[in-house]
């Protein structure tokens, strides 16, 4: 019995306001003076995916024979403007992140993954590597408000180009590297001495707004020859009125990236308290992108808490066309892996809960700079892992889909689905499970 | 010498034929004619050929240049050489807010001034402004250089890194971290030869340093107010 579970039955009572972790934290805060920084997403729970189920077909719908009938997956992004749009076989793609927080090795296994799989990857604040370029078939080059390693010969090399507005752990803030991540190459890729933390600014250097982001968006266009798809990220906050922004400016694809979804370094404050969760930003997009008739026009990547083919058919249910993954691929790759638990402890953490990517000690290899540790990520072996689990992943979600009666991801829709509780009928505008009440709409 | 004429040739015309330039090419000196503030105008370019640019140019005007020599004859708009990695880009006139913003090299003259948030994060490009430059220049800037001939206006150098800045005349107010140096004979000799370059003629002795007190580097509780 664990040392909780004995002063529970002894009948000691921990406080909810005052857990744990919240006293932990307020003598951290006492002793250091400094806020909390850590990676990951929001541990809080939030309404998610896991408050919504499918309603699969019976008298009144067709199913599919779950191993032999047709289920497409495949994904065109960017047929708005770009002369080469991408098609991903899997509507499941990696999110972008950066080379610096992650070590090259985690990069390629990536890469990899993604290729195997013939899905896309995404660069990330610190420009584009070699090793990342060579092993992903598709790529798409993040434009961030940071600029480090920005370089228009990279920008051509590109399949697509994400220009990032803010990410869901933190939208409204900048990025950061700490010192103790900034070796020789991090430091040269960033044009910035080596040990010295960066902060990566939270707006772009040269312009302010959507009509200025117009501008940029035909500049880069103009720059890559109206060859690549360029995409719009945002973290959730108002998608509804970013969204809508982001078509105005341009956009062939949008990326809405929730409040679960992981960063590198954030303070704690941030990552649990900005933004709204995934599951509320879905219908806001989806609605924006109805009223202005772009809806699949302009197509629609959700990222932020995706974890299984469950959450990756219930987006797609509720209008994505496709969702991006970032702490999943890590976890497929072996952060936070139990073999490494005794290291984890020695650091002040443990197995499943570790989440400060910003000090560069990942025991696993994957969030360090270090070159011993990140030899410790074999980056075929990796990308194996990742290849199976974006596998699995897509499966699932053709399990359900075909369950749903459906011969494309794509035609799953929010009638196919039902929430278990109310908060999560009113966010994700589905009905609460046994009745026809979706909260908030027809006057009550 | 090849002439493009903006109120009869696209954007995306003039543009497609100087990025054609890179793989082939057949003609060094290229006259755009008729800017009337249009955007984009010769960004993207990756080949040592010369545009003259004849009017007003709006935003990124060269935006990104790699290799190529480009004079605007008029003004230009927000965002003029942004990100530029080697070349020279030259604004015969005044220039917007955000001039060289991000540039990793080449040489950025603009012989008027400068608005609001020149070289901001310049990482590696020269930029020599002949008149004032405005609020937050060189903002988070990393590396490389700005020489401003007249004043500066408010928080110059805000959380500055590494990038040397040389004012001639007035400094309204300097931004967190950045503080007067002292001039050094390397200066000196540095200024001398970049004003050469950039064919200012001015003393080099009558500038003064500005760079990083290096003192916001790693993060100190101490500094918080700062932060
Ligand atoms: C280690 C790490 C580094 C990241 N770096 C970036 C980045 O450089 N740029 C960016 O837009 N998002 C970055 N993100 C956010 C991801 O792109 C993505 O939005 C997020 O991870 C999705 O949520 P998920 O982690 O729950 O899948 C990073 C995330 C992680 C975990």
């Amino acid at each position: 019995m664990s040392d909780n579970d004995l002063n529970v039955k002894a009948g000691l009572r921990e406080s909810a306001t005052f857990d744990a972790a919240t006293m932990t934290e307020i003598r951290r805060a006492a002793e250091t003076g400094i806020y909390d920084i850590r990676g990951f997403g929001a541990k809080r729970k939030v309404p998610h995916f896991d408050d919504l189920l499918f309603l699969g077909a019976s008298m009144s719908r067709y199913p599919l024979e779950g191993y032999r009938e047709k289920c497409n997956t495949q994904v065109t992004l960017g047929t708005r403007f770009a002369k080469k749009p991408i098609v991903i076989e899997t509507p499941v793609t990696i999110a972008g992140m950066s080379f610096g927080a992650l070590s090259a090795n985690a990069k390629e296994a990536l890469g990899r993954g993604a290729s195997a799989c013939g899905t896309s990857t995404t660069t990330g604040d610190g420009g584009m590597t070699p090793e990342e370029r060579g092993q992903s078939t598709k790529l798409v080059y993040q434009y961030l408000p940071s600029r480090y390693g920005m370089n228009p010969d990279d920008l051509r090399k590109a399949d697509a180009i994400e220009v990032v507005l803010g990410q869901g752990a933190k939208p409204g803030g900048g990025g950061m590297l700490l010192g103790q991540k900034i070796t020789d190459r991090v430091a040269q890729m960033r044009t910035l001495p080596k040990g010295v933390d960066q902060r990566s600014a939270c707006r772009h250097p040269d312009w302010t707004g959507p009509d200025d982001l117009a501008i940029k968006i035909q500049e880069l266009r103009e720059i890559t020859d109206w060859q690549v798809p360029i995409y719009i990220k945002v973290g959730a906050t108002r998608t509804y009125y970013d969204v809508k922004l982001a078509v105005k400016a341009g956009a062939d694809v949008v990326v809405v990236d929730g409040m679960q979804g992981g960063t590198a370094a954030t303070q704690e404050v941030f990552i649990e308290h900005v933004g709204i969760p995934t599951l509320a930003a879905i219908p806001q997009a989806v609605q924006a992108l109805q009223e202005m008739g772009m809806h699949r026009k302009v197509q629609l990547i959700v990222s932020g808490g995706i974890r299984n083919g469950a959450d990756v058919a219930k987006a797609m249910a509720l209008g994505a066309d496709a969702v991006a993954i970032g702490t999943a691929a890590l976890v497929a790759l072996g952060c936070n892996h139990p073999k490494w638990d005794a290291e984890f402890k020695k650091i002040g953490s443990a197995a499943g809960y570790y989440d400060d990517y910003h000090e560069g000690k990942d025991p696993a290899g994957i969030s360090t700079q270090d070159p011993d540790l990140m030899k410790r990520l074999d980056p075929e072996e990796g990308g194996r892992r990742l290849a199976n689990y974006l596998r699995v992943l897509t499966m699932e979600a053709q399990t359900l889909a075909r369950a749903c009666g459906k011969n494309d991801l794509r035609n799953l829709e929010p009638e196919d689905l039902v929430a278990l509780n109310v908060e999560a009928a009113a966010m994700a505008r589905v009905p609460l499970a046994g009745t026809t009440w979706v909260p908030g709409q027809g006057g009550y | 010498m090849k002439t493009l004429d903006l109120t009869t040739t696209s954007l995306r015309e003039i543009n497609q034929a100087l990025h054609q330039q890179s793989s082939e090419a057949t003609e060094r000196e290229w006259l755009i004619t008729g800017a009337k503030g249009d955007h984009n105008i010769a960004c993207g370019l990756d080949a040592a050929i010369s545009v003259d640019i004849k009017g007003h140019a709006g935003y990124y005007c060269a935006g990104m240049n790699k290799s190529a020599h480009v004079v605007v004859h008029g003004n230009a708009g927000q965002g003029v050489a942004e990100n530029m990695m080697s070349g020279t880009v030259r604004v015969k006139g005044q220039a917007s807010q955000s001039a060289g913003a991000t540039a990793h090299g080449g040489l950025l003259v603009i012989e008027g001034d400068a608005g609001a948030r020149c070289g901001i994060s310049l990482k590696g490009a020269e930029i020599v402004v002949g008149g004032n430059v405005g609020h937050m220049s060189c903002f988070m800037a990393q590396a490389g250089a700005l020489v401003v001939c007249g004043d500066a206006g408010d928080a110059l150098g805000d959380s500055l890194y590494e990038t040397k800045i040389f004012v001639k005349g007035s400094v309204a107010s300097l931004g967190a971290d950045c503080i007067e140096k002292e001039m050094t004979q390397e200066n000196l000799d540095y200024l001398t030869d970049l004003l050469n370059r950039a064919g200012v003629d001015e003393d080099p002795k009558s500038f003064k340093r500005y760079g990083s007190a290096r003192s916001l580097y790693n993060f100190k509780v101490d500094n918080v107010s700062a932060y």
